[in-house]
């Protein structure tokens, strides 16, 4: 549905301001505990303190005594009243609810939530609950999790795997037989998340007489609300979830499924409003939101030219006690399991274990970030094996510009991409021959310097058809987005999205494509958010997608609004449609411009001119539009090949490392980035958010890590543990576009959320290990924390 | 529990209040006064959301009692607008530089920043990094945080000639 990419654009691709901007800096954003109803009430959770514990039991007497408790409630009348949370692998002896029941499965469950006036007497009362427990040993390390057969963190279920799948795209055995040479390594993604600054939250009110429960949340998630119902056993058209709340970061993880059970639960129960803020420790540990945590075990086939022929991939992610939709982590890299490369066949293992941990939450990539940093790591290790050069490598095996569409063995269509080039103004922008020679010069002078080079495929616009890669019984082929626009009686634009929106800067997407096809001002034009029983169909914010999935929604309605303007016209200048023109609302004859209708002309017929409408019009001046995912739609074929995503922007990284030999400390002293994703919408928006992945990209690579010791033990409540990057850490960033437009979408656009977190973690890694290279060593596993470092440089070992 | 008398100044405006003794004063000026502008983000010193001027000087409100307060006086982000709500300099600055995403850090951000800025129209990087390294922000990886603060400085100081 691309328009003419020759077209002159007014509002699209310029620098303008973020509407979103100004209620922040003025300390007007609304987030979820800025919310205030009369008589609200607070709740505050008791997190367990065992890794793996029976829960012999609780006396909540003491607590329930405390003057201003209202209630305290336990998992096990949490379970006689509630449904478990639904999974996303349909796994029914893996039962998920929001307060353990009977055993605790990670440090930090929840096992007892408390209502109070106040969050104060709330957490005094926590103190007062006597729980026993029985300590039991705990299942750690994901690899003893999947051989493991007594320690079960789910004992029903049988087993600690979650899924074990095998995919075969191509002649692997045929490829590696033929190929020169082949090499083994491991590469380990470490547990780390987004870890907004905003914690999870939520606010309740069930009112008895409209028999609609209304929840404001920290939300980002598709399918909240069905959860939501199937889990407290309500009709869908019960829960009325408010959307126009700011999301204080997400990135993925804002979920929060069980604390919105656990309020909504609580609130009908009280016949009060209730509210749930999670703490940052209790964020931490129990919020749910811990990221992906894998191992790959790789083989990879090539020649000795260093064209990569094949890969064989087994990876095992550790999802945690309750993975939620964590295993689909493992299946959305199928949409670039080759990532730019020419790689020819695949074999892909993979494996999803349940650990005695907190449970697994989409993060930013869902899943493409680890597969990319182990994509990356073998294109370096087959140049360092090899004897060549790492650029070198990766120039052989890029696909060429005129290759697209290119269709991967996993069967996606790469839309459109320009690799070479955006490796070349990567290269460019870090004056790379330049930084050789300065490498160069600081290891004659003793230093450890090191250059990275990356790449990485951003899959975006969304689709789910991974699920059913996963579970075959799981026939979801779309995952469309949806606006409407109305025009109202003063003429006056209003467009209505069906999400919340995290930081993303939706509103002026939204305003900025309606501007654009409706010849107004988006500054001028209004939009809202919908709550979800206004709504239209949404998928969420997730998966780089809304620049694609609500610029075509509003492409698609701003069309339908432009059509009903033009029959109108045609109608009352009995003018026949081809010989009209739409400019800024007014139509007008093609052939004699005076002739026209304006826009308040149109308008006032709409809401007041019956007899001025075409025949068989409905009166009013609106339009829907949902949109369906391009190039989506259909289920795999035998071989499970499918187009799972419709659209791949592309980057190139270039960072610069020193590494202090003395402490192992990393210090990333310049960063070059070169980025396509097609054509931007607003350019601060996406500049930000490439910058901003790569910073978080950073962190997951140096810093960032969810710790727990050898029992089970969580380690890494606080920022002071987590450490997520400063200021400090981050190097002056300096960005390049490029621009390939996507034939797939209305305005060549695609995603960005996301690719900067997808490329960084690989670009650090290569730049580390080309820094340790004149010493032998190397390092496989994020993140690399200074002590890893020091250790590996000081005693030599690898 | 026992309530202590306060008075305080805060945004140029008198406040005479009881507030109990263990309310920490980013709770008292959130849920006393109504102040959201000021955010909660780690309640243990770190993220730097809280931060508001205690006395001109960048503090953090979650790591105070709300009866240190007694006799200071605090500016938030709110105060940081004129009289008529319309947004200083630094705050147009972050707006046109798009020195935030998600807005959550930001008013932390903007309070550090004005620290900054009152003392010196024309900081170096490493002045404008010490003055926001302990605000941590997820979104942005800080670039564009820093260009909005040399937008600002740069306004301030064509507008101080």
């Amino acid at each position: 549905m691309n328009q003419d990419p020759g077209r002159n654009l007014h509002y699209v691709s310029t620098k303008r301001r973020v509407r979103e901007d100004k209620r922040f800096i003025t300390g007007q954003g609304k987030f979820v505990q800025d919310v205030t109803l009369p008589q609200t009430k607070h709740a505050a959770v008791l997190p367990s303190p065992y890794p793996r514990a029976r829960i012999l039991s609780i006396d909540t007497t003491a607590a329930e005594a405390l003057d201003g408790v209202h209630m305290v409630l336990t998992g096990e009348q949490l379970a006689v009243d509630c449904n478990p949370i639904r999974l996303g692998l349909k796994l029914p002896e893996v039962k998920w609810y929001p307060l353990a029941v009977e055993m605790t499965r990670y440090a930090g469950e929840w096992v007892a939530i408390v209502v109070a006036e106040d969050a104060y007497i709330a957490e005094d009362a926590l103190e007062l609950i006597e729980v026993d427990y029985e300590p039991l040993a705990a299942v750690v390390d994901p690899e003893q999790a999947f051989a493991e057969t007594n320690i079960l963190v789910h004992p029903g279920h049988g087993s600690n795997v979650l899924y074990h799948g095998h995919f075969l795209w191509g002649d692997v055995d045929g490829d590696f037989a033929a190929a020169d040479d082949s090499l083994t390594f491991r590469a380990r993604w470490g547990r780390s998340s987004t870890v907004p600054i905003e914690t999870f939250g939520a606010l309740a009110h069930w009112d008895e007489g409209t028999e609609i429960l209304d929840i404001w949340a920290s939300i980002q998630m598709p399918n909240f609300v069905e959860l939501l119902a199937s889990t407290l056993g309500y009709p869908l058209n019960n829960i009325r979830l408010h959307q126009d709340v700011d999301v204080g970061g997400s990135y993925g993880v804002k979920r929060g499924i069980k604390q919105s059970v656990l309020v909504a639960y609580l609130s009908r129960k009280l016949r009060v409003p209730v509210r749930l803020i999670e703490d940052r420790l209790v964020n931490m540990a129990g919020g749910d939101a811990h990221g992906p945590d894998r191992i790959f075990d790789t083989d990879v086939a090539f020649t000795n030219d260093g064209i990569i022929k094949s890969l064989q991939i087994r990876a095992l992610d550790d999802a945690g006690a309750y993975p939620g939709r964590a295993p689909f982590q493992l299946a959305k890299p199928i949409s670039a399991i080759v990532g730019p490369y020419t790689i020819n066949s695949v074999k892909y293992e993979a494996i999803s274990v349940a650990t005695n941990k907190t449970g697994q939450v989409p993060v930013r990539g869902f899943g493409q970030a680890p597969t990319n940093y182990m994509i990356e790591a073998a294109v370096d290790a087959v140049a360092r094996h090899l004897g060549l050069d790492r650029l070198e490598v990766r120039r052989r095996n890029l696909i060429p510009s005129d290759a697209f569409p290119y269709q991967i063995p996993s069967g996606s269509n790469y839309d459109s991409g320009d690799y070479h080039m955006v490796l070349q103004k990567a290269l460019d922008l870090a004056d790379y021959d330049e930084l050789v020679q300065r490498r160069d010069k600081a290891r004659t002078e003793g230093r450890l310097a090191g250059i990275g080079i990356a790449t990485c495929l951003e899959p975006g616009g969304g689709n789910n058809i991974f699920e059913y890669l996963m579970d075959p019984t799981a026939e979801i082929t779309t995952f469309m987005e949806a606006c409407e626009v109305k025009v109202d009686p003063q003429g006056k634009i209003t467009g209505m999205m069906g999400t919340t929106t995290s930081g993303q800067g939706h509103e002026t997407l939204f305003a900025t494509i309606l501007g654009e096809e409706l010849e107004f001002d988006p500054d001028e034009i209004r939009i809202v958010h919908a709550d979800s029983l206004s709504a239209l169909p949404t998928r969420s914010p997730v998966a780089s997608r809304m620049a694609i999935m609500l610029g075509g929604a509003a492409t698609g309605a701003a069309g339908k609004i432009k059509d009903r303007a033009l029959a109108i016209a045609a109608f009352n200048l009995a003018i026949a449609l081809e010989d009209l023109e739409y400019s800024g609302g007014t139509i007008s004859d093609r052939n004699d411009p005076s002739r026209k209708l304006t826009w308040a002309e149109i308008c006032f017929i709409s809401y007041r001119a019956y007899h001025k409408l075409p025949p068989g019009m409905e009166p009013g001046f609106h339009a829907q539009f949902v949109f369906q995912v391009p190039g989506g739609g259909q289920l795999p074929d035998a071989q499970n090949r499918v187009q799972i995503y419709p659209c791949f922007s592309f980057q190139a990284h270039i960072p610069y490392v020193e590494i202090d030999p003395g402490t192992g400390r990393v210090s990333v002293l310049d960063y070059a980035i070169a980025h396509d994703c097609g054509t931007v919408i607003n350019p601060d928006i996406v500049r930000g958010m490439v910058i901003g992945g790569l910073a978080h990209g950073i962190g997951a690579a140096l810093y960032e890590k969810f710790t727990y010791d050898n029992e089970g033990q969580f380690l890494s409540a606080t920022f002071a543990d987590y450490l997520m990057p400063s200021v400090h850490e981050i190097p002056d960033v300096r960005d390049v576009e490029h621009c390939t437009p996507s034939p797939l979408t209305s305005h060549g656009q695609k995603g960005s959320g996301e690719g900067g977190y997808l490329g960084a973690p690989a670009a650090i890694a290569s730049a580390v290990n080309d820094a340790l290279h004149p010493l032998g060593l190397s390092i496989s596993e994020l993140p690399m924390r200074m002590s890893k470092i020091e250790a590996l440089i000081n005693n030599g070992s690898k | 529990m026992n309530k202590r008398e306060m008075t305080l100044t805060i945004n140029g405006k008198a406040y005479a209040r009881a507030v109990e003794p263990r309310v920490s004063l980013l709770d008292f000026l959130r849920d006393d006064l109504g102040l959201s502008g000021t955010h909660v983000g780690c309640e243990h010193g770190v993220c730097g959301a809280c931060s508001i001027l205690f006395d001109s000087v960048p503090i953090r409100a979650c790591l105070m009692l709300a009866v240190q307060a007694d006799g200071h006086d605090i500016t938030t982000v709110e105060g940081l607008c004129d009289e008529d709500g319309a947004p200083g300099v630094l705050q147009e600055a972050f707006q046109d530089a798009h020195g935030m995403q998600c807005g959550y850090c930001t008013p932390g951000m903007l309070i550090s920043a004005q620290a900054l800025l009152a003392q010196n129209d024309d900081p170096g990087l490493e002045e404008i990094k010490e003055a926001i390294g302990g605000n941590l922000c997820r979104c942005t990886g800080y670039v564009q945080i820093i260009e909005s603060i040399q937008l600002a400085a740069r306004r301030l100081r064509e507008a101080g000639q």
